[in-house]
């Protein structure tokens, strides 16, 4: 049933924020709120991200990949643990650079079901990052354009096939968007998405499907089987 | 300018070889030497003697002298280690001044000069100065030099004097017979009359003459063993400035590795984190401005500009060094260095244990540097990038299809890698004929 998760209300997403960096910190949880999140611990550190999650069996995590103590990816073993403790948990990882490593980790957690892996700066386009958030929470997949534009390079060969529309549409359908929200980002029509996405699907080999979550996963599977 | 006679011989040794050697001050002095041997020898061989005197007894139960006590192997091996560890701890202290003092002693028959061939510590303490003169080979050398004496040296010189003292009793056997009653014994032959003590006298005046260029040539056997031993040798010292050197330059690769993970980490806590929320900021208030109006404008261009800064900085700070690498070593961090490169590019890692980090580093950069020489300059359609342990050394091959005709001088970033390779007592290997294929090997050591 195709659903459109940035129609949902995110008041009762109940949410838990971990990053180290106090100025983002307030920021992010302000921007949740004035959203409708309701955030109920923010934390500076992965092990509080954990015990946090335990005391308030929250509906979404935010977290930042690279946290004390190490500075390394804790944020990201700790999503990826929490996800295997609690399946359901929608994860939205905030990353200063895209990892093609970490964001699969993250997907491969938990069938890629309430995942989201975005670069950190995405949070400046303030609505559109709430939205994210929203589709993730509600069961979607976001990814990162980014991530989509590193993959499309590995993968040259067939892809070549593919137009630079067809391109720009893939990193849309990535981000976890509906066709309707394309054809707005876009300036296109809805039919004329709509064909895009037939074609690129065709074009990649993939069933046709128009549940957003198993589309995105399928064209993530297939650019990383490379 | 000819060559100019030298006229006077500087050691021994020459001084045997001239006609004057009789005659002058040279076998007095190899006498000097001579009759000095067995107080070194004693000085210094006793205690060196008791240091091993475990050693004393595996061997006399192996010669079956000693009855009676039980020569088992574990305590024969034992004693053996035992002896083996006294020498090797207490032999340097009696080595060192014994060896200073032989050295002195050279002089008497060698006027060329004899200096110190030990090193001077780098650091000031005591603990400095043991870590250097037990690490040194003119210590260990210095402790045969006086094991020989005592061992070969001395026996040799008995010997020597042995036969002097024969030769001088025979040359003063006519004073010995005027002085005596009886007839005088001198080794086989009796002498009775004064006149009959002429002929034993002149042989023993000519074996002593022959017992001088004998014992003479013992001394100087000995003093020249010694020089040698104790000379200073250059190419050791320089060798030993060399691992220095190495090693102080790769330390400051290493410094220099910790120097950009800290930047990296400063502008990354820093720089980056403003700047999200500064744009982040500025994404919320243009929320509240209504829509049109040209503050709504300003702020969207103010966005638009703190967004290219995070771009930018982004690359930069990847490029000083990027997390992943230390988070996930090269398995993960090279197929993202391939992925931005815009030629396609293949890899392949294979390596069973995480190098050290600087070690990483260096190989990553490497790469970095020859696939981004590859989209720049080769033309190429394909790359391949393959890292791999060999034995101790890993090893990462970088190559293309391309037109070839790289050389390490036009980059300089390959230049200054190789340098960064070498420090860490590895290389890079470069073949890139005209019209291609181009191929280049990193080997660094992995411990």
């Amino acid at each position: 049933m195709p659903v459109n998760p940035g129609d949902r209300p995110n008041g009762t997403v109940r949410t838990v924020l971990a990053e180290d960096g106090v100025l983002l910190r307030e920021g992010l949880s302000g921007l949740l709120e004035r959203f409708g999140f309701a955030v109920v611990e923010a934390v500076g550190d992965a092990a509080a991200l954990e015990d946090a999650v335990r005391r308030h069996g929250p509906g979404l995590v935010v977290t930042d990949i690279r946290m004390p103590p190490g500075y390394s990816d804790e944020g990201l073993r700790a999503a990826v643990r929490l996800r295997r403790e609690r399946p359901g948990l929608a994860v939205v990882a905030l990353s200063q650079y895209v990892e093609q490593s970490y964001a699969a980790d993250l997907l491969d957690s938990g069938g890629g079901a309430g995942v989201g892996y975005l670069l950190k700066e995405r949070v400046a386009d303030v609505e559109e990052f709430a939205a994210q958030l929203g589709r993730v929470a509600a069961g979607g997949t976001v990814v990162d354009p980014e991530v989509v534009r590193q993959l499309l390079r590995r993968r040259r060969d067939p892809l070549e096939r593919l137009s630079e529309r067809e391109r720009e549409v893939l990193a849309e359908i990535a981000g976890g968007h509906s066709n309707t929200a394309i054809a707005r980002r876009m300036h296109l029509s809805e039919a004329a998405v709509g064909k895009h996405i037939g074609n690129i699907l065709a074009k990649l080999d993939l069933p046709p499907d128009d549940g957003l979550n198993r589309r995105v996963m399928a064209v993530l599977a297939y650019l990383r089987s490379a | 300018m000819g060559a100019v006679p030298d006229d006077h011989p500087r050691t021994l040794l020459q001084a045997l070889a001239r006609p004057g050697y009789l005659l002058s001050l040279w076998p007095l002095r190899a006498l000097l030497y001579g009759a000095t041997t067995p107080l070194s020898a004693l000085l210094w061989g006793v205690p060196l003697g008791l240091l091993s005197l475990p050693w004393v007894f595996p061997a006399a139960a192996l010669a079956g002298t000693v009855h009676g006590v039980p020569a088992t192997p574990w305590g024969a091996v034992l004693l053996l280690a035992l002896g083996a560890l006294l020498l090797a701890a207490a032999g340097p202290l009696v080595a060192l001044p014994g060896a200073a003092l032989e050295r002195l002693r050279v002089r008497l028959v060698d006027d060329r000069p004899l200096p110190t061939p030990h090193r001077e510590p780098r650091r000031t303490g005591l603990a400095a100065w043991f870590a250097t003169r037990y690490t040194e080979g003119a210590t260990w050398r210095g402790m045969a030099v006086l094991v020989l004496t005592a061992l070969l040296f001395l026996p040799l010189t008995g010997a020597v004097a042995l036969l002097l003292v024969f030769c001088a009793s025979m040359a003063a056997a006519p004073l010995l017979v005027w002085g005596s009653v009886g007839p005088v014994a001198l080794g086989p032959w009796e002498i009775e009359t004064l006149a009959a003590s002429w002929i034993p006298a002149l042989a023993g005046v000519g074996l002593l003459a022959a017992g001088a260029y004998i014992g003479g040539l013992a001394v100087a056997a000995q003093a020249e063993l010694v020089r040698f031993m104790q000379r200073d040798r250059g190419e050791e010292a320089l060798r030993a400035e060399l691992t220095e050197v190495t090693r102080s330059r790769a330390r400051l690769v290493d410094a220099f590795e910790a120097e950009r993970r800290r930047i990296e980490r400063d502008l990354h806590d820093g720089a980056q984190q403003r700047l999200v929320a500064l744009s982040m900021q500025l994404g919320l208030a243009r929320l509240d401005l209504p829509e049109g109006s040209a503050a709504r404008e300003r702020i969207a261009g103010a966005q638009e500009q703190a967004k290219r800064a995070l771009e930018e900085l982004r690359e930069l700070v990847h490029g000083i060094h990027p997390q992943v690498l230390t988070d996930r070593g090269l398995e993960a961090a090279l197929p993202e260095l391939a992925d931005r490169c815009a030629v396609p590019t293949e890899v392949r890692v294979g390596i069973d244990r995480r190098p050290p980090a600087h070690t990483e580093a260096t190989a990553y950069f490497a790469v970095a540097e020859a696939l981004a020489n590859t989209a720049k300059h080769s033309g190429a359609t394909s790359a391949r990038v393959d890292a791999r342990m060999e034995g101790r050394t890993l090893v990462v091959e970088v190559s293309d299809d391309g037109r070839g005709g790289a050389q390490a001088a036009e980059g300089g970033g390959l230049t200054g890698l190789a340098d960064r390779a070498e420090a860490a007592d590895g290389r890079i290997l470069l073949s890139s004929p005209p019209g291609g294929p181009t191929l280049l090997r990193l080997e660094l050591p992995c411990p």
